[in-house]
């Protein structure tokens, strides 16, 4: 590298000539949009990004970025990334997958990534519905769900992805809709930050197949009541007229409470999300299952003290170089009891 | 060694003979795979050719004295060229009843046969299904029986030590080991050496596997219990430095040394399977040879990220065995549409399914052929013996890296864990593996090609001016872009045969073993090397006009092969499958092939091939 500074990038630097074929409407368009202003505001050259997806709507996204992108098969983006970061560590490697690709076919490897702490930063969309085969449910679509493949209603119970990284530990886990831009853009930067996997729920419509799927959480008058947005350091209040926050109970629990009649903000938790523990940010992702609890949004939890798994990986053969020194094939090859014949 | 003949340690007879087959045998947990191991570095260090057969069951410790649990290694050593195992065996070392029971239909008539006859009580007689003692009944009689007290003589030995039963027992093993190398006049000093480097954290199991072999020693000795000793004088193998080596091991070595020839990284992805695990153990400890070994989540993870790696510009494969095989299907495909280099092995064990995890077949190589969807072409190759390993190894890298492309290495549970002494290569005959990675931003497309070798460009990330797409959608010629028309598509998957195709450029032509023209020509591949190039020696001493062509490389096919065909008036091909080869052969060259097959789980014993190139021959 000569270069001392990096070329200023602009957003049309990560667009590529592919025409998107995403169906007109289409949540993935403002993620596409959100992603492509962020990439050149990261200061990293734009050679050292790589977009790897599966299959999917969503996964059409290394496409559309004028990136290195690999479009694998479907949900072992996170196995073909990580053989990418363990050997490039430099790289800057984002996976784009879906609701099927990341929890149902390649739910193995989703976990696995996370519980390792991969540094590859995972946006999933989750529009709680298969797309590219036309309508069938998702391991996100609710209960009792009918699709094409459930008539008469689904009888899986959903995941929820927020639960699902916190329990396998992700280092990093957030959420953010595709129709909320600002903070989409917000996330993603934080995502970024993030030195060890970073998983990035993106709550996303799908008009043809699963239209008005978070509806209760974008539409603008339910929005405020339905959505508790998560930022580190402030109290846990919602509410169209901020007038209700979430406060511990005396066994652990959380609860809902109105503001007011002496209940104040200093009674409310305070959102941490940095706690080394994954337990305080798993009780939050599971509020929005009960009645009268909002939906989460914003980073639940982002704890950077663990080494990446592809640092571990490589400084482990740098040690052994540092104790054995560098090998020496022809000496390898003579290893243990020998003889020579004549 | 000559103090050794002037000064005779006993009074028994010394023979001196050309060669010897011994089998131990015991419960799974009785060390036997050690106890041969370590009379395998000893005859080898002495300088005998040799060839070894580890026989174990898929349990990790069966029920103890029970039939399934009995675990067998079999060596064969020679002053001459050894090309298996044996077939009969002169000296069976039977731990308890059941291992007499599974193993001494394999005894010669007046074999040695080596008993513990501290374990023939009611109750080890019982758990072996026997009804009478066979030590008492007579059906022994045609061996010449050595009924040891192995347990009480171990104890004996290593009792002033305070070790606890359990503990002396498990030196027992080395009390017959030590009695092997009398009888063979073997010294015990290798050995002894790997039990002083194996235990050194425990100075008392030092002394006691020591005493123990060294008692053993002693009894024949003292006792005289054997009539007659034997002597089997070094082989003349070409000149050079040898080491004793399994086919697992040769792989790993193999692959460090193309990735050091090639300047890259070696990657391994894997995930744990019988008989292919070896691999990933030795390549996880050359960490300082620039070995990064990572252990997957399963099978596809395992291929997926040796994807990744290979993107990323690292020498990288994947190990496995059949069931994994089948798993690691759809990466494959995506491996061959994106062009990227890599080595896929397949040790081979029997099947379907499960099957028999221990236990080796060559069953899979349709399924290396064209077990994936649609056109899907990925170069074959396969090793023939140990040693081979290593040299196929490197091949596959060889050419996966020149044309870019997956590359699939048979081998099998018979060549896994099998060894063979192995000539050392001297590292300056080996030569480089050209690698270019692609730098040139101007004019650049993923998909335009070398003339030559049909290879895409390697265009790794992190190269500026090179950001591109790939992935399994169907590509546009030379761009890469997605493209779904039908001309189009058509024209790719006829370039990405004919790149597989290019590669008989780099196959050499096949000369046959044995006679150039004639009666009977085996053709054959994988571990079957050794029994067939054996049973081709006694059938040419017998006057039968045959040839063997051994192949190598099985997808693309040597280009004489088919005019090779035609100068035999049959041709035959011996597999451990139901017919595979042959299966190919016959739809490839329009011949009428015949098969010699079997599907047991076992090698073919040498003995078995020449009664069927007699039959052949003369059908």
């Amino acid at each position: 590298m000569t270069t001392a500074t990096l070329p200023t990038l602009t957003r049309k630097d990560f667009q590529t000539d592919q025409e998107v074929r995403w169906c007109p409407g289409c949540g993935d368009y403002a993620i596409l949009a959100a992603v492509q202003s962020v990439f050149p505001e990261l200061g990293i050259p734009r050679e050292n990004f790589v977009v790897v997806s599966g299959i999917g709507c969503s996964s059409r996204f290394p496409y559309y970025m004028n990136t290195f992108g690999f479009h694998t098969i479907h949900g072992r983006a996170p196995a073909v990334a990580t053989g990418i970061k363990a050997i490039r560590p430099d790289l800057e490697v984002w996976v784009a997958t879906g609701d099927g690709d990341a929890l149902a076919i390649g739910g193995n490897h989703t976990i696995h990534m996370l519980r390792r702490n991969v540094g590859i930063k995972v946006l999933l969309f989750n529009n709680r519905i298969y797309g590219l085969t036309k309508g069938q449910y998702s391991p996100t679509s609710e209960f009792a769900k009918k699709t094409k493949s459930t008539p008469f209603g689904s009888p899986d119970r959903p995941f929820n992805p927020v639960s699902l990284a916190i329990g396998a530990e992700a280092t990093f886990v957030a959420r953010s809709v595709d129709v909320f831009q600002q903070h989409l853009k917000v996330t993603l930067k934080q995502a970024a930050a993030h030195k060890g996997s970073a998983f990035v729920e993106i709550l996303q419509n799908c008009n043809i197949f699963n239209d008005h799927a978070w509806e209760s959480l974008t539409e603008k008058e339910a929005r405020s009541e339905h959505v508790i947005e998560l930022e580190h350091g402030k109290p846990l209040i919602f509410g169209k007229n901020h007038d209700k926050g979430i406060r511990r109970k005396s066994d652990g629990d959380i609860e809902v409470v109105p503001l007011g009649n002496g209940i104040g903000e200093k009674d409310l938790v305070v959102h941490d999300a940095h706690h080394p523990r994954p337990s305080y940010a798993f009780l939050l992702s599971h509020m929005e299952h009960r009645p009268g609890f909002p939906t989460p949004i914003g980073l639940f939890r982002a704890w950077d003290d663990l080494p990446r798994y592809e640092d571990v990986m490589n400084a482990q053969i740098a040690d052994v170089v540092a104790k054995r020194g560098k090998g020496d094939l022809g000496k390898l090859l003579r290893a243990g009891d020998t003889w020579e014949v004549k | 060694m000559a103090t050794l003949t002037e000064v005779p340690l006993s009074k028994s007879k010394r023979e001196v003979i050309d060669q010897a087959v011994i089998r131990f045998a015991g419960d799974s947990g009785d060390g036997m795979q050690i106890t041969g191991n370590q009379f395998t570095s000893t005859v080898a260090l002495y300088g005998n050719d040799l060839a070894t057969f580890p026989d174990y069951p898929a349990e990790i410790r069966a029920p103890a004295g029970t039939l399934p649990g009995v675990s067998g290694y079999q060596i064969q050593f020679a002053s001459g060229d050894v090309f298996t195992p044996g077939d009969a065996v002169d000296v069976l070392i039977a731990m308890n009843p059941a291992a007499l029971k599974v193993n001494v239909a394999d005894l010669k008539a007046n074999g040695i046969l080596i008993v513990n006859s501290n374990s023939f009580e009611a109750n080890d007689l019982r758990k072996a299904q026997m009804t009478s003692n066979p030590l008492e009944d007579h059906s022994l009689d045609k061996f010449r029986v050595f009924a040891v007290e192995l347990q009480r003589l171990t104890r004996a030995a290593l009792q002033h030590l305070g070790l606890d039963a359990k503990s002396m027992d498990r030196c027992k093993n080395f009390f017959a080991l030590g009695m092997c190398y009398w009888l063979y006049n073997r010294s015990t000093d290798a050995t002894t050496r790997w039990i002083e480097e194996k235990f050194k954290s425990k100075p008392l199991l030092v002394q006691a596997n020591k005493l123990a072999l060294q008692a053993g020693y002693s009894y024949c000795e003292a006792t005289e219990a054997f009539q007659v000793s034997y002597e089997i004088p070094p082989a003349q193998l070409s000149p050079g430095f040898y080491r004793n080596i399994s086919g697992n091991q040769a792989l790993a070595l193999g692959f460090i040394t193309a990735a050091q020839k090639a300047g890259l990284m070696l990657f391994q992805g894997s995930y744990p399977i019988t008989p292919a695990s070896d691999i990933l153990h030795e390549l996880s400890g050359y960490k300082n040879y620039g070995v990064m070994t990572f252990q997957a989540e399963d099978e596809i993870a395992a291929m997926a990220s040796t994807i990744g790696a290979a993107y990323s510009g690292a020498l990288a494969i994947t190990t496995t065995s059949g069931p994994g095989m089948a798993l690691k299907t759809e990466a494959m495909g995506l491996a061959i549409a994106v062009e990227l280099p890599m080595v896929i092995c397949d040790i081979q064990r029997g099947g379907p399914s499960t099957g028999l995890p221990t236990k080796t077949e060559q069953a899979d190589l349709l399924q290396a052929l064209f077990g994936r969807n649609s056109e899907a072409p990925i170069p074959v190759l396969a090793a023939a013996t140990p040693g081979d390993c290593f040299w196929m190894a490197f091949e596959a890298s060889r050419i996966a890296l020149k044309y870019m492309v997956p590359v699939i290495l048979l081998s099998d549970g018979y060549l896994a864990n099998g060894a063979e002494p192995w000539r050392i290569p001297d590292i300056s005959e080996i030569p480089d593996i050209p690698v270019h990675f692609e730098r040139n931003p101007d004019g650049f497309q993923p998909y335009r090609r070398d003339p030559q070798t049909l290879s895409r460009p390697w265009a790794i990330p992190g190269t500026p001016g090179l950001e591109h797409r790939v992935g399994g959608l169907e590509k546009q010629d030379v761009t890469g872009n997605i493209n779904y028309e039908p001309l189009n598509h058509e024209k790719m998957v006829r370039i990405r045969a004919a790149k597989v195709e290019a590669i008989t450029q780099d196959v050499p032509d096949v000369v046959p073993a044995g006679d150039p023209d004639g009666d009977l020509l085996i053709v054959a591949w994988g571990s079957t090397y050794g029994a067939i190039t054996a049973a081709l020696k006694t059938q040419r001493a017998k006057g039968q006009r045959i040839g063997h062509v051994h192949l190598r490389y099985l997808n693309p096919l040597p280009k004489n092969l088919g005019e090779v065909l035609k100068r035999y008036k049959k041709v035959v091909v011996p597999e451990l499958n139901m017919g595979q080869l042959l299966w190919v052969l016959r739809a490839k060259y329009l011949v009428d092939a015949m098969g010699v097959n079997k599907i047991q789980g076992q090698p073919f014993k040498q003995a078995e091939l020449e009664q069927k190139f007699e039959e052949m021959a003369s059908a």
